[in-house]
């Protein structure tokens, strides 16, 4: 087989369950054995419309969570924005309807082998899979701190039963709405001065992944991010979701975020060339 | 190949190459094959055409390089790709190993360029055709698409012919976006192609209401899928009626296998598909079953007598 896309399987899978959280929906997919393949980090493509759809591409969301078991074998969880054409179809799908999905695809997070100290920080609906990596690295001995940002309260996505995994969780709102007034990124600076951080696993808008690199740069902080580019595919093919990204020699490639990313070493990312041309590529 | 056709003879031909079905992928919307290995076995298609290569490593546009329209997409990607030296070093011979038939496409800024890439191939065995994009601004006459041009297009592929004609046959790509596509298919044919592949994508804008302007890094994009079906429809009838001699690899926007049996009909000798992968990456067997199923229920005996079946006269019958 192949090794790109080498777990990634088209399935029809049913919605166990679609609850409004906040201004997101939370929806339960069973995937059946695809469970024990999906990864922290890893997301899935879903075909949006019905065969007279004028919307011909599938939509990416990170996997948030995975839970084993149960009569019905495993079944991924979903936290969805209503926000386009395509979102707002998935979450008007009733529970028992089926939906087709690609899963799982894209890098996940690195998962370090002994106990670091990790600091999770999330963006609106991005802190959705942070959930899920808080409990393996929990389960591997790490310390969890969690950060949580969105521009209002309703946009915090925050489950109880995932609190538990995290040793701390903060809440940041730029109206104030809910917890501190004020930018997720705010406390990081310190943080990493205080030495108590080895590694930064962050999901959320690019402006606040690129914020955060700038904090960890030339310092010994490890930052994993989960970038997010509109992509057309999910598997490589359409070379939309690119990213500048910096070799060891130093050139540049672009990079599919779908395929060596979403979740990528943000010292790597030449983050002032995103949206623009690199230099040209010389022989 | 491990499909049973059930007696039917799926097989079609681009000149001199042979393929067991007329389903392929369409260049640029299947990487170099790997992406779509996962989820279908490569040699049970007709061929892979590959993402057009040029003669050196690229960047291509920045992002964003995608906008979904209704019933369709644009792209910009500007020809991203390893190089030629490297794609002939590394993703031909998988594919080969694959048991993949394997249309090469290219793609140059000059004249030369396009000759160079020929040599190139010319000189690894297992390639079935060379696919020559010539939809690209020619940097050495003011940016001006090579395929809108009747004696641009065909001083490109006079540059490829020169190389390795009547060694592979050669598949000229033309644009949609000209007046008189059969003047531009014709000149390419006298240059010396053996076949065409019509439609390349058809150019389009998408401006966006949040920064009011073009929404894409390269502001204009290649519009494909159903949504420009239709076009590659009318090309395919246009073509064919004029030059039912010369074979063509129909592509534009096919989804299902309704969507092939229409650009066969129309004169396609074979079908690339190319957007609907995006939606659905088990397309491409998924559209060999239903135009199979298609060409059976219509009575077919062979793909070959379904090409062009719309011409037929009044007389010919129902």
């Amino acid at each position: 087989m192949s090794t790109i896309n080498k777990s990634a399987t088209q399935i029809s899978s049913t919605i166990l369950s679609n609850k409004r959280i906040g201004a997101y929906h939370q929806i339960l997919l069973s995937i059946g054995d695809l469970a024990s393949l999906c990864r922290p980090g890893n997301f899935v493509a879903i075909a949006v419309g019905d065969e007279s759809s004028k919307m011909i591409l599938r939509r990416a969301f990170a996997i948030s969570r995975i839970t084993h078991g149960s009569a019905s074998g495993g079944a991924m969880e979903l936290i969805v924005a209503p926000h386009g054409s395509g979102s707002r179809w998935i979450c008007a799908q009733p529970e028992g309807s089926d939906i087709d999905i690609v899963a799982p695809l894209g890098k996940a997070f690195g998962i370090p082998t002994s106990p670091v100290n990790a600091l999770l920080v999330g963006g609106g609906y991005g802190s959705a899979p942070l959930f899920g990596l808080a409990e393996v690295l929990k389960a591997r001995g790490c310390r969890v701190d969690m950060l949580l940002g969105a521009s209002t309260g309703s946009k915090i996505y925050a489950p109880l039963e995932g609190k538990r995994s995290a040793s701390t969780l903060k809440i940041y709102t730029e109206d104030g709405s809910m917890g501190e007034r004020g930018r997720v990124t705010a406390p990081i600076s310190a943080l990493i001065q205080r030495g108590t951080i080895d590694v930064i696993y962050s999901c959320g808008p690019m402006s606040m992944l690129r914020a955060i690199s700038d904090l960890t740069e030339g310092t010994d902080v490890v930052h994993q991010c989960a970038v997010e580019e509109s992509m057309a595919c999910g598997i490589g093919i359409c070379m939309t979701c690119v990213l500048p990204v910096k070799g060891e020699d130093g050139t540049i490639s672009m990079l599919r975020s779908c395929i060596d990313g979403p979740v990528m070493d943000s010292s790597t990312v030449a983050w002032d060339l995103v949206g623009k041309t690199p230099p040209a590529v010389t022989l | 190949m491990k499909i049973d056709y059930e007696g039917f003879d799926f097989s079609t031909s681009l000149a001199d190459a042979s393929f067991p079905s007329p389903i392929f992928t369409a260049s640029g919307c299947a990487s170099s094959g790997k992406e779509l290995a996962q989820f279908f076995d490569l040699s049970e298609i007709g061929a892979v055409v590959t993402k057009s290569v040029m003669n050196k490593p690229r960047h291509g546009r920045p992002t964003p390089r995608m906008a979904e329209t209704p019933s369709g997409m644009l792209n910009s990607i500007g020809l991203q790709g390893p190089g030629i030296d490297y794609f002939l070093a590394n993703d031909v011979p998988w594919l080969l190993n694959k048991g993949s038939r394997v249309i090469v496409s290219i793609a140059g800024e000059t004249i030369d360029e396009y000759s160079v890439l020929a040599r190139k191939i010319r000189a690894v065995q297992g390639i079935s055709a060379i696919e020559v994009n010539i939809s690209c601004p020619n940097v050495e006459n003011r940016g001006m698409v090579f395929a809108c041009q009747t004696d641009t297009a065909a001083r490109a592929i006079d540059g490829v012919r020169k190389i390795i004609g009547g060694e592979i046959p050669i598949i000229a790509k033309l644009t949609p976006d000209v007046t008189d596509i059969t003047s531009i298919a014709s000149s390419v044919v006298d240059a010396g192609a053996d076949a065409l592949a019509l439609i390349n994508t058809v150019l389009g804008m998408v401006i966006n209401l949040d920064t009011m302007r073009p929404h894409l890094g390269g502001k204009t994009g290649g519009l494909s899928g159903p949504a420009i079906r239709p076009v590659a429809v009318r090309a395919i009838y246009q073509v064919h009626s004029a030059m039912p001699q010369v074979p063509i690899l129909g592509m534009g926007g096919v989804a299902s296998g309704r969507d092939a049996l229409e650009l066969i009909l129309a004169g396609a000798s074979g079908i690339s598909v190319g957007t609907a992968s995006f939606g659905d990456p088990s397309a491409i067997p998924r559209i060999q079953r239903e135009l199979h199923s298609l060409l059976l229920a219509r009575g077919f005996k062979s793909l070959r007598e379904a090409v062009g079946y719309a011409h037929r006269s009044i007389e010919e019958g129902s």
